[in-house]
């Protein structure tokens, strides 16, 4: 019996392992194109082996494009625009593609085959969203539990992101975390700088990134992220911004104004940040500084808990009451809020009795 | 099985075709039939992977799963030499037949898991078929297969400028269209009934 089922499996091994060898060969013989070179965007060169679908030559660097149906050809999902190579159009993609899309040589990129060198151009907030790596360079202090943290991008990478976005941070296994978790962070360096990062990290207690971010993490650490993600980043029109921030929230703020110093504004903008006492204020005199820098900038750092040793002489309580003067024209007037849910909440909400638009005030939704 | 190799070939177009007696092949049929271009690429890849690979499972099967005494593995090993047979075919065409390959080769991948292509392997089995039906068989299944799929395309491109209720567009009218054609087709089959 058991030699029985012993020489089934053998013979059946035996057929799959021929007809495999076979396709080894065949695959070694007729398959080979040499190195091809994928230009994307004009602006990024890769260069993978010949022979494979363009959809799976991007994968494997790390370039995903959408595809629903694993590169059968019948979702059209990973179109993408050829601009030189790719060979001729095929019956396989054409049922998919509309008369405007063949005229601008748009394919699907699971059919295209990468046989020579080829050009591609596809949606900037894809080609940008990548797996980085990079190095510790800086490691400051900000409060006795906030954390600045630069990571500098390996030689050559560069990041392309707007003010506000964020990435994601992929954790090591630490102490008795086994498990690697990834965590959203706001970038709170500016767009400009693009060879390196800076995150804002907060301790938590009892979080798995956080602390080992804090804990853990020393200058020269090899650290991945993934980004840049996010719909929160800052819009381009001449409303009047306000910001409201707390915590670690002021990442995104500073990533913005850093910006905004760059390309220059005559924007009216009022920027609150709300902290429980004077020991979790950090930054104060780079955001302060920044009002002889814009026409018409104001930085307001609102604490709710003031020690009594602080000699406290700004404003006090929650942010909110404070609304009401720093909005000129309610209609004019755009939102950007980052901190924790329950304080995102009750801005909003503030906001709106003000007459701020919804869907001018601006955050993200990771806490 | 006595039944000559002429007659089963066209009783496997018109009165036992594969797709409109048994509804086999349904994905590719549904997918690519947007195109009479397309699909008649796609039929006419269909009949050939057919052909060569009935043939294929008739050798295994007679003289590798027989001898052996492993009848029962058929399904495995069937898919197996299915799938490698295609793909082989997919390197082969493409190198060395270029042109043959953008009118034809690229569907292959879309057939490997055809079931179409598996049916009639399995079909040549339970019938009891030499390899000449057996080729036969699987060439008729095939051309059936692509006239199938050419009418549903003729029909679809027509229907494009017709008025189509919302719910029933796409996959909806065309599995209604087949089911009509496929009680048309019943009507050849008093002629030559295969088992």
């Amino acid at each position: 019996m058991l030699l029985t089922i012993l020489k089934d499996v053998a013979v059946l091994a035996g057929i799959s392992g021929v007809l495999a060898i076979l396709l080894v060969i065949a695959e070694r013989w007729l398959n080979n194109y040499g190195d091809c070179k994928i230009n994307i965007n004009g602006k990024r060169e890769l260069t993978v082996k010949g022979g494979n679908s363009l959809l799976s030559s991007l994968g494997e660097k790390q370039v995903f494009l959408p595809s629903a149906c694993g590169g059968r050809g019948s979702c059209g999902a990973c179109k993408c625009q050829i601009l030189e190579g790719g060979g001729p159009l095929l019956p396989t993609e054409k049922p998919l593609l509309s008369q405007a899309e063949l005229a601008d040589n748009i394919r699907l990129s699971c059919q295209v085959k990468v046989k020579s060198d080829i050009s591609i151009q596809i949606p900037d907030s894809i080609f940008n969203i990548r797996k980085f790596s990079s190095v510790i360079s800086e490691i400051i202090d900000f409060t006795y539990d906030i954390k600045g943290i630069t990571f500098k991008l390996d030689e050559g990478e560069t990041i392309d992101f707007k003010a506000g976005q964020y990435v994601q941070l992929i954790t090591e296994p630490y102490g008795k975390v086994r498990q690697r978790v990834s965590r959203a962070y706001s970038i709170s360096s500016k767009p400009e700088i693009n060879t390196s990062i800076q995150l804002i990290i907060r301790l938590v207690p009892e979080g798995i990134c956080t602390t080992w971010v804090h804990q853990n993490l020393k200058l020269g650490d090899r650290v991945n992220f993934t980004g840049p993600y996010g719909d929160f980043f800052l819009r381009d029109t001449e409303a009047d911004i306000l910001f409201v921030a707390g915590g670690s929230g002021k990442a995104p703020i500073k990533s913005m104004l850093e910006h905004l110093q760059v390309v220059g504004t005559q924007r009216k903008m009022t920027y609150f940040f709300g902290a429980r006492s004077l020991k979790d204020l950090y930054l104060t005199k780079e955001m302060k500084a920044f009002e002889q820098v814009f026409p018409d900038f104001r930085y307001v750092p609102v604490l709710s808990n003031p020690d009594p040793d602080d000699n406290w002489q700004g404003e006090t309580g929650y942010v909110m009451p404070h609304f009401k003067n720093a909005i000129r024209d309610p209609q004019n007037t755009e939102a950007y809020l980052c901190g924790s849910p329950g304080m995102i909440n009750a801005v909003c909400k503030a906001l709106q009795e003000q007459g701020v638009a919804a869907d001018k005030i601006y955050y993200d939704s990771f806490g | 099985m006595d039944i000559s190799a002429f007659l089963l070939f066209w009783a496997a177009i018109f009165t036992s075709n594969i797709l409109l007696t048994n509804f086999l092949g349904m994905c590719s049929y549904l997918s690519v039939s947007k195109e009479v271009e397309s699909s008649l690429g796609l039929g006419i890849a269909v009949t050939f992977v057919l052909v060569f690979t009935t043939g294929l499972n008739w050798l295994v099967y007679r003289y590798l799963l027989v001898p052996l005494g492993i009848e029962y593995l058929q399904y495995i090993v069937f898919i197996i030499v299915i799938a490698a047979f295609v793909q082989l075919l997919e390197l082969l065409i493409e190198r060395y037949a270029p042109a043959l390959y953008y009118t034809l080769g690229i569907f292959l991948p879309l057939i490997t898991v055809n079931c179409a292509i598996f049916g009639v392997s399995l079909f040549m089995v339970i019938r009891d078929y030499n390899f000449v039906q057996s080729l036969a068989y699987g060439l008729g299944s095939g051309l059936g297969w692509l006239l199938a799929i050419l009418m549903l395309a003729g029909i679809r491109s027509k229907l494009r400028e017709k008025m189509v209720p919302a719910g029933l567009r796409g996959a909806g009218i065309s599995l209604i269209i087949t089911g009509i054609m496929a009680l048309a087709f019943i009507g050849f089959s008093g002629i030559a009934p295969i088992q």
